[in-house]
C-alpha cells in the first residue's frame, strides 16, 4: 500500500470569512431535529415533506434515475457507489418483482448518523423509498433496522403507520398509481448484515452469509429477483434533491463528490456529534469549529469512516473529506465516522480490540477471514501483554496480507486495515510494547472522566 | 470417542427426543401473532427472525420448544432453524435476567471509560459476562458498537441508550434496576422487560403512552451541528479552538497567556495532568492546537 502525504504538514489556504461554522454547515437531513416532535409526519410536511415525492411521482421512472444521476449522489454507507447507476441497473420489462432493500444495519465501530438520523426524522428516509421505489419500479420495499436500537425501531413502526394513513405508502400512493408495501424488520445483532449479500440472505431468513458475485443483487437479490440495496442517508438524500434540484445539490461539494453528509464527530473531541456539511470539508474545519480535540491534548491518530478505513494521524487533518480526497491520501471516506484518539491513547490497544470485533464477527465462510482474525488477536494480545517478540510485527502484516482481498466480502479486508494502517504509522509504538515488555499507557487517562478535575476551574 | 460412564454431560449417541409444544393456549395465541408476521413477505422464511424474536418474547430465551414451533410454523427442519438461532447474538440460548445490561467495550467506547465500568460492574454485581445476579435482574454483557458513539460511554438496557455513563452512574443504574426502582433511559423509552421489547423487536409496535416520544426529538450530540449552524455556541467551544484565525472570533477571557487547549498552570492537580500538547511541544507543530499555518 502506498500513501501519499501531499496533504500533511501544511494548511489549505481559505478564503477569508468563509469558515465560520453558519457557512461551513449546511444542515439538510438535520435541519428541523431541534423542533419538537421532530420525528412525526405533521413536523416533516411543515418542512416540506414528501414535496420532493410529488415532483418525482409525476416524472417518468427513468426520468427519475437520470435525475438522481446527474445530481452525483454517492452511496453513504462506504462504497460511495453512484445512486442512480445502482437503480439504472436493475431490468425492466423482465416480469419479476423488483425489491428496494434500505440498510439501516449501522454497525461499523465508530458509525453512528443513520441512527440519529432515523430517530429524529425517519419520514425523510420514508420519503425517499416512495421516490427510489417509483423509480426501480418495485412495489415493495424493506428496512432492515439492526435490532439493538429498540428506540428507532419504536419510532420507524410509528412513523410507518403515519404514512400509509395518510397515503404516502399502500394503494395508489398520493395518487400516482403506485402501489407500494413498506416492511419493517430487525435484525438480531450481527455486524455482517450490515454486508449487503448477507443482509439478503438474513432477510431471507438464513445465516448472514455473504453472496459470491456476480451475480449482483440489480440481477439477483432478494428471492433471486433484481434487488437495490442502499444505504439509509443515501434514500434520505434523495428527496432534497428532488425538491430543491440537483444544481443545488451540485453546489455543495466537488465535482465528483457534490453534495451534503452528515459527519459523526466522536472521541476525545470537546463537542462529539453529528455534524452535516457540503463533502470536502476537512477535519481541521470540523475540530476547529466545534472546540477542537479535548481541552489539553492533542490529536494521536483517527479514522475518516470507522474502524475498517485505514486510520490517520495529525499529519491527515487538511485532507478534505470525500470520496476522492480520502483515497488519495491511502484510506476511504467509508461512513464519515470520524473517532479521534488524543496522545492518552494506546494504538495497539486500539487495534487489538478492533480486531477482536472482527474476529468475533467473522462469519466463518471465507478461510483467510475466519481463521486469520483468529491469529491476529492471539498476536495482539500478546503483543499488549508484553509477550510479544520483534518477528510478530512482520507476522501480523503477513497475516493481515493473506485476508486482505482474499475473502468473499469486504469484512476481511476492513480488518486488515487497522493492521497495515498502524503497523504503518506507529511500528514503533509495537516495538515499545515488545521491547518494555508491556504496555506504556494508563488507560485511567483516556476515560472521558479523565481530566474532569481541570474542567471545573477552566 | 469415549466417554466416561460417570459424566451425564455426554451424550452417548441417543437422539434427543422431541421439544415438547407450547401448551394448547400458547401456542394458539403465538400461531395468530406468527401467521401476522409472515404475512408480511412474499418468502414465508424471512419471517423467521422475527419469529424467533416472537418466542423469545415468550420464554425469554430461545428454548426448544421455541425452535420447534418455528420450524413448524415455517416448514423448516429444526437443525435449519437452530443453525439460524445460534448465529445471531441477540438470541439467548439460556435463561437470562429482565434486564439485560450491555456496556459498549469496542474500541472507542472502551477507550473512553467503558472498559473500566464494565469491571466495575462485574465487581459490583458479583457476575461475569453473559451472567445473571441471583435474583433474575440483571444479566451482564459486553457489547459491540452500538452506533452511538458520539455519546461514548454508551450501556444498553434492555436496548434503550444510556448515554455517556460512567462508572458512579452505571452502578447507581444497575443498583436502581435491581431495586424496581424507575430509571430513564437518556434515548428511548421508559424500560420494559426483556420479553416485552422482544416482541417490538419482533414487528409489534409498543403501544403504551409515551413510549415513541419519550426522550424527545434528539439528544443533545445529535444536536452540535445544527446548533453551530445557527449561530449557537457548544460548550467550550470558544476557548479550545483549533486554529484561530486573527480576528474572527474572541479566543476567550482567559487572562494568562497560556496557549488555546493548554491546562491551566497553576491548577493543583495539573502536574500531573497530560500536558504534552502540540503547544508545548514543537516536535508536533501539526497538532490541533497548533496556530494555522505552521
Amino acid at each position: 500500500m502506498t500513501l501519499s502525504t501531499e496533504y500533511g504538514g501544511h494548511s489549505q489556504p481559505e478564503a477569508g470569512g468563509e469558515t465560520s461554522p453558519e457557512k461551513l454547515l449546511t444542515p439538510v437531513l438535520s435541519a428541523f431535529w431541534d423542533q419538537p416532535n421532530s420525528w412525526t409526519l405533521e413536523t416533516y410536511r411543515r418542512h416540506e415533506g414528501y414535496e420532493g415525492a410529488r415532483k418525482a411521482l409525476a416524472m417518468a421512472p427513468d426520468d427519475v434515475i437520470a435525475y438522481v444521476k446527474d445530481a452525483g449522489l454517492r452511496g453513504r454507507g462506504g462504497a460511495g457507489f453512484p445512486t442512480g447507476m445502482k437503480w439504472q441497473f436493475i431490468p425492466q420489462g423482465d416480469g419479476k418483482p423488483h425489491y428496494l432493500v434500505v440498510n439501516a444495519d449501522e454497525s461499523e465501530p465508530g458509525t453512528c448518523k443513520d441512527i440519529p438520523l432515523l430517530f429524529a426524522n425517519p419520514h425523510a428516509l420514508i420519503e425517499g423509498i416512495v421516490i427510489a421505489c417509483h423509480a426501480i419500479r418495485s412495489e415493495h420495499a424493506f428496512i432492515y433496522l439492526r435490532g439493538e436500537t429498540v428506540p428507532v425501531l419504536r419510532r420507524l413502526h410509528e412513523a410507518v403507520r403515519e404514512a400509509y394513513a395518510a397515503g404516502y405508502l399502500g394503494k395508489n400512493v398520493m395518487g400516482s398509481g403506485l402501489d407500494l408495501e413498506l416492511t419493517v424488520h430487525a435484525g438480531a445483532g450481527a455486524y455482517i448484515c450490515g454486508e449487503e449479500t448477507a443482509l439478503l440472505d438474513s432477510l431471507e431468513g438464513r445465516r448472514g452469509q455473504p453472496r459470491l458475485r456476480p451475480p449482483f443483487p440489480a440481477v439477483a437479490g432478494l428471492y433471486a429477483c433484481p434487488t437495490v440495496v442502499n444505504n439509509v442517508e443515501s434514500i434520505a438524500s434523495v428527496p432534497a434533491i428532488m425538491n430543491r434540484g440537483k444544481e443545488w445539490f451540485r453546489s455543495m461539494g466537488s465535482e465528483k463528490s457534490p453534495g451534503f453528509t452528515l459527519y459523526s464527530l466522536s472521541g476525545h473531541v470537546t463537542n462529539p456529534g453529528q455534524y452535516e456539511a457540503p463533502l470536502g470539508i476537512t477535519l481541521r474545519q470540523l475540530l476547529d469549529m466545534s472546540g477542537g480535540i479535548r481541552p489539553g491534548h492533542r490529536l494521536k491518530f483517527w479514522t475518516p469512516g470507522g474502524s475498517s478505513t485505514p486510520m490517520f494521524t495529525d499529519e491527515h487533518l487538511d485532507v478534505p473529506l470525500d470520496y476522492e480526497g480520502v483515497g488519495a491520501a491511502g484510506s476511504m471516506l467509508g461512513t464519515k465516522a470520524l473517532q479521534c484518539f488524543d496522545e492518552t491513547t494506546c494504538v495497539v490497544r486500539a487495534v487489538t480490540r478492533w480486531t477482536e470485533f472482527y474476529a468475533h464477527e467473522s462469519c466463518g465462510k471465507c478461510t483467510p477471514c475466519r481463521e486469520g482474525t483468529y491469529w491476529l488477536v492471539q498476536l495482539l494480545r500478546d503483543i499488549e501483554a508484553g509477550k510479544g517478540r520483534m518477528a510478530d510485527l512482520d507476522k501480523l502484516n503477513d497475516i493481515a496480507d493473506n485476508i486482505n482481498g482474499k475473502s468473499f466480502c469486504a469484512l476481511g479486508d476492513g480488518a486488515a486495515s487497522p493492521i497495515f494502517s498502524s503497523l504503518k504509522y506507529f511500528r514503533a509504538e509495537y516495538e515499545q510494547h515488545v521491547t518494555g515488555k508491556g504496555c506504556p499507557f494508563d488507560p485511567a487517562k483516556s476515560t472521558a472522566w479523565a481530566d474532569k478535575h481541570l474542567e471545573v476551574n477552566a | 470417542m469415549t466417554a466416561t460412564s460417570g459424566n451425564p454431560e455426554v451424550s452417548l449417541g441417543m437422539p434427543q427426543l422431541p421439544a415438547p409444544d407450547y401448551p394448547a393456549d400458547v401456542r394458539a395465541r403465538l400461531e395468530a401473532d406468527a401467521k401476522e408476521v409472515i404475512a408480511r413477505y412474499p418468502g414465508s422464511r424471512s419471517a423467521l427472525l422475527p419469529l424467533l424474536h416472537l418466542v423469545q418474547s415468550e420464554e425469554g430465551h430461545v428454548t426448544r420448544t421455541g425452535i420447534r414451533f418455528c420450524a413448524e410454523l415455517l416448514g423448516l427442519t429444526t437443525a435449519e432453524v437452530t443453525a439460524v438461532s445460534t448465529f445471531y447474538t441477540m438470541y439467548r440460548r439460556k435463561p437470562s435476567g429482565d434486564y439485560q445490561v450491555g456496556v459498549c467495550t469496542n474500541t472507542l467506547c472502551a477507550v473512553m471509560g467503558g472498559d473500566a465500568i464494565f469491571d466495575e460492574l462485574k465487581e459490583h454485581l458479583g457476575v461475569g459476562n453473559d451472567e445473571t445476579t441471583a435474583d433474575g435482574k440483571v444479566t451482564l454483557e459486553h457489547i459491540e458498537c452500538n452506533a452511538a458513539c458520539d455519546y461514548a460511554p454508551v450501556v444498553m438496557v434492555n436496548w434503550e441508550f444510556f448515554d455517556n455513563q460512567t462508572p458512579e452512574s452505571a452502578k447507581q443504574l444497575v443498583d436502581d434496576l435491581r431495586a424496581g426502582r424507575p430509571v430513564a433511559p437518556t434515548r428511548g423509552a421508559p424500560l420494559c422487560t426483556y420479553k416485552d421489547t422482544a416482541r417490538i423487536l419482533a414487528g409489534f409496535p409498543d403501544r403504551r403512552e409515551g413510549a415513541v416520544e419519550a426522550t424527545g426529538s434528539a439528544g443533545a450530540a445529535s444536536l452540535a451541528g445544527l446548533r453551530l449552524a445557527k449561530g449557537e455556541e457548544l460548550p467550550g467551544g470558544t476557548d479550545h479552538v483549533v486554529a484561530p484565525r486573527d480576528g474572527a472570533r474572541p479566543t476567550d477571557e482567559a487572562p494568562s497567556g497560556r496557549a488555546p487547549g493548554e491546562a491551566p498552570a497553576t491548577h493543583p492537580s495539573s502536574h500531573d495532568a497530560p500536558r504534552d500538547t502540540s503547544a508545548s511541544d514543537p516536535h508536533h507543530p501539526a497538532g490541533p492546537a497548533a496556530e494555522e499555518g505552521e
